[in-house]
């Protein structure tokens, strides 16, 4: 039975992607020690992203994969979305409430 | 159960039997990365909530031993990805030793936590009724740097001065930190027995390029694993590295 689907990955393609990742994380280190305001935190999950969709890509297959499993990927995140949209726009409406939690004097006074 | 490859009745080809495995394990893993998602929107509120205190609890990780842990769990996904690299081109001798590698990373990676865990419990960052944020900058281990005692007492201090409750809320970071990391390592232990299973089983020769189903989706689990920790990564241990 030929496998026509499978696609073998060569160890060059494994061995850049792993180099990648660890240079990820050195600049992920290394941008967390400077004051970037409030992008520190945008710069650190968009390493973060980049470096899951290199694993997702080429270590897990993703992208020589059948059309239904990237239907699958494109389906998860999108619900996470969902899930992820709708619970803080939960908190956001819920302001007035919840910072009555930043001090649990307050809490108890009001 | 036969775990030999052949065509079972229910599938037409053995293209689309291994195609359906591997499905089966990139939805268990999703549903995995669910479970990990609403830890991490609980953290994220929290941590909006909570900036000051979540930065103090963040600064007391260290980050040697982040950064170390980090770069073993990325070449253990390496070596595994070469494992199923050698199933697929059938080099049979190679698929144990890269197996037994990534076996070994694992194990590294669960030992530099391990050792987290315990600094964590000796200075009294276990969320409860001995929980002291003040606990380490107040008594100094003689091992401790100065300098970094002197910059985490500071911190403290007026973290304390602007959030009276600074105490209860570097104890959800704890709980949230113990909480990922805890479920992140469940997922490794879990991925080393999947691990140990293979290593037998490529002793044997089981693995060939015509069956190599079972390396490819424990693959899949353990890239997973791998992804988990490159988020938890910079949310834990670099909230506010920069002082």
């Amino acid at each position: 039975m030929p496998e026509h689907s499978e696609h073998i990955v060569s160890p060059k393609i494994y061995l850049t992607i792993f180099l990648a990742l660890i240079l990820g994380t050195g600049l992920t280190t290394w941008a967390a020690f400077r004051n970037f305001g409030p992008f520190n935190i945008v710069i650190a999950l968009a390493i973060a992203t980049a470096k899951a969709t290199l694993v997702v890509l080429f270590f897990m297959h993703a992208r020589y994969g059948e059309r239904r499993t990237r239907l699958v990927i494109v389906c998860a995140l999108f619900w996470l979305a969902i899930m992820l949209a709708l619970t803080l726009s939960d908190y956001q409406t819920r302001q007035p409430r919840m910072s009555r939690l930043i001090s649990r004097a307050a809490y108890y006074a009001a | 159960m036969h775990r030999t490859g052949e065509l079972y009745g229910q599938f037409q080809t053995l293209e689309q039997q291994k195609e359906s495995a591997t499905l089966g394990m990139k939805l268990s893993v999703q549903f995995s990365g669910a479970m990990h998602s609403v830890l991490l929107f609980s953290y994220t509120i929290n941590r909006h909530y909570f900036f000051t205190a979540f930065g103090i609890g963040s600064n007391t990780l260290d980050i040697t031993l982040g950064t170390v842990n980090t770069i073993v769990l990325i070449m253990s996904s390496f070596t595994m990805a070469m494992a199923v690299w050698s199933a697929q081109t059938g080099k049979k001798k190679l698929v144990p030793l890269f197996l037994i590698l990534t076996l070994s990373l694992g194990c590294v990676f669960l030992g530099i936590k391990f050792v987290e865990y315990k600094q964590k419990f000796e200075h009294h960052l276990i969320p409860g009724r001995n929980f002291d944020i003040t606990y380490r900058s107040s008594r100094p281990a003689p091992g401790d740097d100065p300098k970094e005692i002197a910059l985490e007492k500071e911190e403290v201090e007026k973290a304390l001065a602007s959030d009276p409750d600074a105490d209860s809320h570097a104890q959800l970071y704890f709980s949230l930190y113990f909480a990922m990391t805890g479920l992140h390592a469940l997922h490794m232990l879990v991925g080393v027995g999947l691990i140990v299973w293979l290593i037998k089983a490529s002793l044997r020769g089981r693995f060939t390029p015509q069956y190599n189903t079972p390396v490819e989706i424990v693959g899949l689990y353990w890239h997973f694993v791998d992804i988990v920790w490159i988020y938890l990564f910079p949310l834990l241990y670099l909230i506010d590295r920069h002082r």
